[in-house]
């Protein structure tokens, strides 16, 4: 240097920054895992709670009807109250057959989510199976399995329940579990991209190797390392995909192709509420506002997971 | 040099009496606060550093100790939930700490230069290198044709600067793109250049040239250097002055040496007393002698095996004489990695080129090489988790490829690994107990009431509260994931612990922590260590025995000091004369104090 600047020897006084020991642990707060964290951040955001409230709802519609409605959905229609205006205990008035639009929303519950847990629950299995085998082993399992699935991928849903619904097995026993069976063959190749993917980004994190290292096997690294930790994308896809089939099956039921007319759902309701349309909306709107509701509730929640599990706003 | 500001500089009176040189920068009483959903949060307390004209500052503290943000704040580049609480930051006298954007949208460039930390992440992918910095000389106003790119481009050691400006960033190497990164921000030649761990990302070897080049620039254009670190030998090696940041207060500055070899503060006694480059014995030998390094650190979780350190170099002897015999025996190893290169043809790649050595037990030998070298891949091979192309590996006597699965099961019992990223190597998911217990469970060792005990033997171990067995990885800190990890790697009483680059990503003192943890260890249990590592000054601390890799190869083998005093080969000396701080010579007793 050869400014004849000549610096001081500065040292700050000790008690100002007192030395902590090095790298001690914080003992002051609780435990907290991933999901415990994900939960805080859940806990507080209103699109969480107004989507996970209104679900409990329909839940306990599809489970006790009779909560809600003493009238029986189909025994008393009479066609003198056809497409009639509300009045007293028939808050939503008549269908065209004269029956109950309020008693027939609320039954209607129960088809719609059953064919949406059950279609969710398949796709999972047959999706997180086939998804994790070819993102975890890859190579041919990995190529069969994903061409495979672009096969499916490629159908449109509604040509491809079109056709399979044409099939004579299908055509014989329509019931909720044909409509199960067609969307789930339909849709597991998205869950098992997603699946996939979150597995291949994980298998090769240095904790799988540290366990391959202490003798886990393969397959028991895939169970108990791997899947936990590609988990948070499959339950946001399964979360929205739950709205999405209920939809599909709305779709699949009012072109006639879905659930059999003796069964109630809102898309048998929406279909038949459509001669009637100019006459009285109302017969159409009911279901219609139950359907979009539902999703939404559905997709709702599964974009408050996403923020949630997000691994990105986590804190390291 | 042109000086557009000198008519808005203010002269004080102290200032002007004591000497006719003012500060270029000055920074006084320094408060940053950041807003987080927890609230104000105090960054950076009490911050004050000087600057002069051509002058060179460090600031050296551990990740967290607010020497970024201090810089950051110089340059009015804070995050947006970071402000300026408190203090004035004087550039020439102006105060530039509330100024407005338009007047730090002049200065920047072409009075305040900065040179980034990660140079993978700092050049945008999408644009050629001619245009990146063609963007800064015209956002200053500057000639930017293609001649005025090359030479700026040049002037940074970039040999066929013409070329070099047409191509994109992944056609560069780490060091490539770290002086395309100096000469954009030399470019407009500034008065102040302030350089974020400009090199910390770089091979030692790249580190050197990179740094001596940067030292030239700025000498030639007069610039001042604001220079953050972790590393005090660097830091100590190419400033003037050092300041000392912890916990977001300067703790303690002044000229580099005198601060180096007469640390007031105590943190500043602990950095220098761990610095890694500037240590100059291994721990085990320096304990043996009664030297404790770790009376400087941490009081209160003090490493659990000093008791018995007395008993240490007996134990060594004892392990000496009764089993003196080579645990593991590489021979001839190779591995090739084919390299697609086109439809149906491959390249072939050699990683590991035919590489030879032996570990004796209870001692450690280190593997060191720059990235690249093929050291982690021996790594992978020793541990079974990658087949070799050809050569053998010996555990115990026992060629390791004739293992049938079984064998293997028991293999990993006796050899286990603690790998570089303390922030990947721990299944998020899993508490910390269920993470060292998983070895036991895989191993079907006990019933559950005999695991739990020995997950609390092995937390007591690795000096961490039982406590922390409810804990989940990111909750603790990199250095106690590390200390997990080797609870987790002694969970099954192993015999040979393969560390790769497990300290590498840690904080000095931290990493004495842990160095000193895997000594101790060592001592009480026989451990045997291959320890891998780019860091030549922290195998000077930890092993016995010395591989050093080029390119694949073996270049030269022996006995720590040996290598360290009287290196053989070229590569050797090349990598030891880039060790930052080695050129200081501290006396020794400042090195160990």
């Amino acid at each position: 240097m050869t400014s004849n600047y000549q610096a001081d020897h500065y040292v700050a006084p000790i008690d100002e920054t007192p030395l902590l020991a090095t790298d001690s642990v914080r003992t002051d707060q609780a435990p907290l895992s991933l999901w415990a964290e994900a939960w805080r951040k859940l806990r507080r955001r209103p699109l969480f709670i107004v989507s996970v409230l209104l679900i409990v709802l329909l839940v306990v519609i599809a489970l006790f009807p009779g909560l809600f409605t003493q009238v029986a959905p189909n025994d008393n229609c009479d066609l003198q109250f056809s497409d009639g205006p509300p009045t007293a205990g028939h808050p939503f008035g008549y269908t065209f057959q004269g029956c109950d639009v309020f008693s027939r929303v609320i039954h209607g519950t129960q088809a719609s989510l059953s064919v949406g847990v059950l279609s969710v629950f398949f796709v999972l299995v047959i999706g997180v199976t086939l998804g994790a085998l070819a993102g975890f082993f890859g190579g041919w399992l990995d190529a069969v399995i994903a061409r495979l699935g672009d096969i499916f991928f490629a159908l449109p849903l509604v040509l491809g329940a079109l056709v399979i619904t044409q099939l004579p097995f299908f055509k014989d026993n329509k019931s909720v579990w044909t409509v199960v069976m067609v969307i789930v063959l339909l849709a597991w190749p998205q869950m098992a991209r997603i699946t996939r993917g979150a597995v291949m980004e994980v298998r090769n994190a240095d904790f799988v190797t540290a366990a391959r290292s202490l003798g886990v096997s393969r397959m028991g690294s895939l169970l108990r390392h791997v899947l936990p930790n590609a988990l948070a994308p499959i339950i946001v896809l399964a979360t929205m995909e739950l709205g999405v089939f209920i939809v599909a099956e709305a779709t699949l039921s009012f072109l006639g192709i879905g659930l059999p007319g003796s069964v109630m759902s809102w898309g048998n309701d929406i279909a038949a509420a459509q001669p009637s349309l100019r006459t009285n909306p109302a017969v159409l709107l009911y279901p219609a506002t139950a359907l979009s509701i539902t999703v939404l509730s559905f997709i709702m929640l599964g974009d408050a997971l996403r923020d949630a599990l997000d691994p990105k706003s986590r804190q390291r | 040099m042109k000086v557009p500001h000198m008519t808005t500089s203010k002269i004080s009176v102290s200032e002007a009496g004591a000497s006719d040189v003012k500060p270029l920068l000055e920074i006084r009483d320094l408060a940053i606060s950041f807003a987080t959903s927890g609230g104000e949060v105090q960054a950076v307390r009490n911050a004050h550093l000087t600057i002069m004209p051509g002058e060179t500052v460090a600031i050296v503290g551990e990740s967290g100790s607010g020497k970024s943000t201090t810089a950051l704040a110089a340059i009015g580049l804070l995050p947006a939930n970071g402000r300026v609480s408190g203090g004035q930051i004087l550039l020439d006298g102006e105060d530039i700490a509330g100024a407005p954007e338009k007047r730090m949208i002049e200065l920047r460039g072409n009075t305040i230069g900065m040179v980034p930390q990660d140079p993978m992440s700092n050049l945008n992918p999408v644009w050629k290198i001619g245009y990146q910095v063609r963007e800064t000389l015209r956002a200053n106003g500057r000639p930017d044709g293609p001649d005025d790119v090359a030479r700026v481009l040049a002037e940074a050691g970039l040999p066929d600067a013409h070329r070099r400006a047409k191509q994109y960033p992944h056609e560069f190497s780490g060091g490539m793109r770290q002086r395309a990164l100096i000469a954009i921000g030399l470019s407009c030649q500034p008065r102040l250049l302030i350089a974020d761990e400009p090199t910390s990302a770089l091979d030692v070897t790249v580190q050197r040239q990179i740094l001596d080049h940067l030292d030239k620039m700025t000498t030639e254009l007069g610039t001042s250097v604001l220079l953050i670190t972790h590393d005090l030998g660097l830091a100590a090696e190419r400033a003037d002055k050092v300041v000392v940041m912890y916990r977001g207060n300067v703790v303690e500055a002044g000229p580099s040496l005198d601060l180096l070899r007469n640390p007031r503060h105590p943190y500043t006694q602990r950095l220098v007393a761990s610095a890694p480059s500037l240590a100059s014995r291994r721990i085990q030998v320096a304990k043996e002698l009664g030297v404790e390094s770790e009376d400087l650190l941490a009081p209160s979780e003090a490493s659990p095996g000093a008791a018995f350190t007395g008993t240490t170099a007996q134990h060594r002897a004892q392990q000496g004489k009764d089993k003196p015999e080579e645990v593991l025996r590489v021979e001839n190893l190779s591995k090739v990695f084919k390299l697609r290169s086109g439809i149906g043809r491959s390249a072939d790649f050699t990683a590991v080129d035919s590489v030879s050595f032996g570990v004796k037990r209870g001692t450690t030998t280190a593997i060191v090489g720059e990235s690249g070298s093929g050291k982690s891949t021996v790594a992978q091979m020793v541990l079974n988790l990658l087949p070799p192309t050809s050569g053998r590996i010996v555990f115990d006597g026992v060629d390791t490829a004739t293992l049938n699965s079984r064998e293997i099961f028991a293999f990993r019992r006796r050899v286990q690994p603690i790998f570089q990223d303390p922030y990947g190597s721990l299944d998020p998911m899993y508490n910390i107990f269920r993470t060292i217990e998983e070895p036991l469970r895989t191993h079907k060792v006990g019933n559950r009431a005999s695991r739990e005990k020995k997950v609390r033997e092995l937390l007591d171990q690795v000096a961490l509260p039982q406590s922390t067995m409810q804990r989940y990885p990111n909750e603790l800190s990199g250095g106690q994931r590390q200390r997990v990890a080797v609870a987790r790697a002694l969970a099954l009483d192993p015999e040979v612990i393969i560390c790769d680059e497990a300290v590498s990503a840690l904080d000095v003192l931290v990493q004495a922590q842990v160095l000193n943890l895997l000594a101790d260890l060592q001592a009480n249990l026989g451990l045997t260590y291959l320890f891998i590592t780019h860091d030549l000054a922290v195998v000077r601390q930890i092993a016995d025995h010395v591989c050093v890799m080029e390119k694949g190869r073996l270049v030269e083998t022996g006995a720590t000091d040996d290598v360290f005093d009287a290196p053989q080969q070229e590569y050797t000396k090349a990598l030891l004369n880039a060790i930052p701080g080695a050129s200081l010579m501290l006396p020794p007793e400042v090195a160990t104090a």
